[in-house]
């Protein structure tokens, strides 16, 4: 799977989590880009993420997610 | 109810979902507002906005008050007026075995260990105790799940130093607490968490990372049962279970197969099936739960089913009856009219999607259960806390004889051309009693699920009944009535605050089951000698129109009462307003 369609998905959760359907995310957006992306909605992102691409997280992988790039990143190696 | 808040649950598609269902659930009219406190021992964020929605789903519309992160002890233990002046209906403290800070160790004496155990309870007990009587509301936590690992393997099941065996022992504890403190309530967690699968209701990456004491895949299932409790509290609960026959309480068609080639019974897994259910049912019935057949058959095929020699369920356990080729949701409105509950009060339960979807259709308000395949028929229908027990009254246990003696009732009634007549022949007698501890629980239950003959459906928690009882300015009568067919138990809860010469009616309500025997009137004399005996000159009658009381629009006009505006009825005592009712003697229990 490449990043873009890693990249797509991911927009896809967040527009279903967000209930918003003009969200747009790139590698480079952060909670500070999202209104609705507190700690709270953090947490139930990280959880779909899991179950959409069907893989776990490590912990310290989550702990370092500084933005949506880093979670292509570690999706990407977790999947090829 | 939303298919997606029926179980089983799909998490994923709920937390997708939840801001949409939240707009759509608020839609709905008439819901009650309830005050809710949330603490934890762990994160509740997402624990909230998904109990919000079961709790929309059930009518109720919570207003939440959350605790600060871990801080539960403090916050109950101690005053706090943040939460005093929030005046809490319910405090849901949210815990898991993660909360319990210190376990027996190997080599600890017998001594020691018991007082870890009490010592363990008390700081619970003590704050439970707390809550209820400072905020005087329900108050709702877990017991505890068994940890994710076992220091001695098995034997920490049953050494008295294994954590699991404390974790039994403390639970134990919890469960004696609730039977002494009705106000107090427990959340199954131990028994959510081994159906969900301990091993993946415990994550641990969530707890290091959200500090999210179980898998957030798991929170629709503990709200789910947090909401069941609350809505039963709240006198939400179902009351009737409308059955099928074929394919339903036994496999095949009666009417094509023969009463002989049903199978039901021992001999084939199917027959095992059915008749399991059919035991599940009749246990569920014994709790207070009134049973309908509604069935598409000819009604002596139907019969010959339940007269079948393994039937576990006789037509006699059945209150309403309605096997005929007529649809089913007019069936369904026949048999609410019959059994004198709304048809929001009814659940369904039928093998036949298409059948459960016409009743749908029609009758929204009916719930359906969504039966699949028979092995999973007791499951499908238990999961879905549609009769979840708070508390199990005399009353809830005499239900279904007392349905059975309503029906000697009807038939005495045609042998005579004169009601009055009949009425006497009952030989009723009304039992008057104050509000007390015996029989606060009944009573409650009485306010918070009587609908049709319920003047102003005030709801009241025990709590709030119980400050009632000892208000020596508010007269809180209830009535029993017995009659030569059977005893009804406490059928009519009378309120009324008395201010000087001036008393206003806040409770006037009588359960449906003994319409048209004119105990209201027989109450309502009670209730005016004892307003004048206090000195009180006008009593003033209040009607609140809800979409199911329109049966008591005219009550306070019908009985003489003066309207002063759509609400308010007023009544001089000054007079001898009070009728004479002789049909019914009068016992004094508190006199």
């Amino acid at each position: 799977m490449t990043r873009e369609r890693i990249l797509e998905d991911l927009q896809e959760i967040f527009r279903a989590l967000f209930d918003d359907k003009s969200i747009v995310i790139g590698e480079q957006t952060t909670a500070r880009d999202i209104e609705d992306w507190d700690s709270l909605e953090h947490i139930n992102l990280i959880n779909m993420i899991e179950r959409r691409f069907q893989i776990k997280f490590d912990m310290k992988d989550v702990v370092n997610f500084k933005n949506v790039g880093d979670m292509v990143s570690c999706l990407f190696h977790k999947l090829s | 109810m939303i298919d997606l808040l029926t179980p089983p649950f799909d998490p994923q598609k709920i937390l997708e979902n939840k801001r949409a269902l939240k707009k759509q659930l608020l839609l709905q009219e008439g819901l009650l507002e309830k005050r809710v406190a949330l603490l934890g021992g762990s994160t509740i964020g997402e624990i909230k906005s998904i109990l919000e929605l079961f709790l929309l789903s059930h009518g109720i519309k919570p207003i939440f008050f959350e605790g600060q992160y871990g801080l539960y002890y403090e916050e109950l233990a101690f005053e706090n007026p943040a939460l005093a002046e929030f005046h809490p209906d319910v405090i849901y403290i949210h815990t898991t075995s993660r909360n319990i800070m210190e376990y027996p160790r190997p080599g600890m004496s017998a001594e020691e260990r018991e007082a870890l155990l009490q010592g363990t309870f008390s700081r619970w007990s003590e704050m439970w105790q707390s809550a209820t009587t400072r905020y005087g509301c329900v108050v709702l936590q877990n017991n505890f799940d068994m940890l994710p690992y076992r220091i001695m393997g098995n034997m920490d099941a049953v050494h008295r130093n294994g954590r699991l065996r404390f974790l039994s022992d403390l639970n134990a504890l919890i469960y004696d607490f609730q039977l002494k403190n009705p106000r107090f309530h427990v959340n199954d967690i131990n028994y959510l968490s081994a159906c969900y699968g301990l091993d993946q209701w415990h994550d641990a990456k969530n707890w290091y990372l959200f500090k999210y004491a179980l898998t957030p895949g798991a929170i629709p299932v503990l709200c789910h049962s947090v909401a069941a409790i609350i809505k039963a509290v709240y006198g939400k609960n179902k009351k009737a279970l409308a059955l099928d026959l074929d394919n339903t309480l036994w496999g095949g068609v009666i009417g094509d197969e023969g009463a002989e080639n049903i199978r039901l019974g021992m001999e084939t897994p199917e027959g095992m099936a059915f008749l399991e259910f059919q035991q599940y049912i009749g246990a569920v019935s014994d709790t207070g739960v009134i049973l309908g057949v509604c069935s598409k058959n000819e009604e002596e095929n139907a019969l010959s089913g339940l007269s079948h020699p393994t039937s576990a369920l006789k037509r006699e356990e059945f209150a309403s009856f309605k096997a005929n080729w007529e649809p089913k949701h007019l069936n369904l409105q026949a048999m609410a009219k019959e059994l004198n509950i709304g048809l929001d009060s009814i659940v369904f339960a039928d093998d036949n999607p298409a059948e459960r979807q016409v009743v749908r259709g029609f009758l929204p308000q009916v719930e359906t259960v969504p039966l699949s395949v028979p092995e999973e028929y007791i499951r499908a229908l238990d999961r879905q806390a549609y009769f979840e027990t708070v508390s199990l009254s005399e009353d809830d246990l005499n239900r279904n004889s007392a349905y059975r003696q309503n029906m000697c009732r009807e038939a005495s009634r045609a042998l005579f051309k004169d009601y009055e007549d009949y009425l006497r022949s009952l030989k009723m007698i009304c039992r008057v009693d104050r509000f007390h501890s015996g029989n606060l629980g009944r009573v409650t239950q009485l306010i918070n699920k009587t609908n049709q003959f319920n003047l102003t459906t005030a709801r009241l928690s025990e709590a709030e009944a119980a400050l009632r009882a000892e208000d020596p300015s508010y007269i809180a009568l209830c009535g029993a009535l017995t009659d030569r067919f059977g005893d009804n138990g406490i059928v009519i809860v009378l309120g009324a605050r008395v201010k000087g010469e001036e008393a206003e009616m806040e409770l006037f309500l009588m359960s449906c089951r003994v319409f048209k025997r004119r105990l209201e009137d027989a109450m309502l004399d009670e209730m005016i000698r004892r307003l004048k005996q206090a000195g009180v000159k006008k009593l003033t009658g209040l009607y609140f129109p809800t979409g199911k009381n329109a049966l008591v629009k005219d009550f306070y006009l019908e009985q003489g009462f003066t309207a002063v505006s759509k609400e308010r009825f007023e009544l001089d005592l000054r007079g001898d307003a009070a009728q004479k009712y002789d049909a019914m003697e009068i016992v004094r229990y508190d006199a």
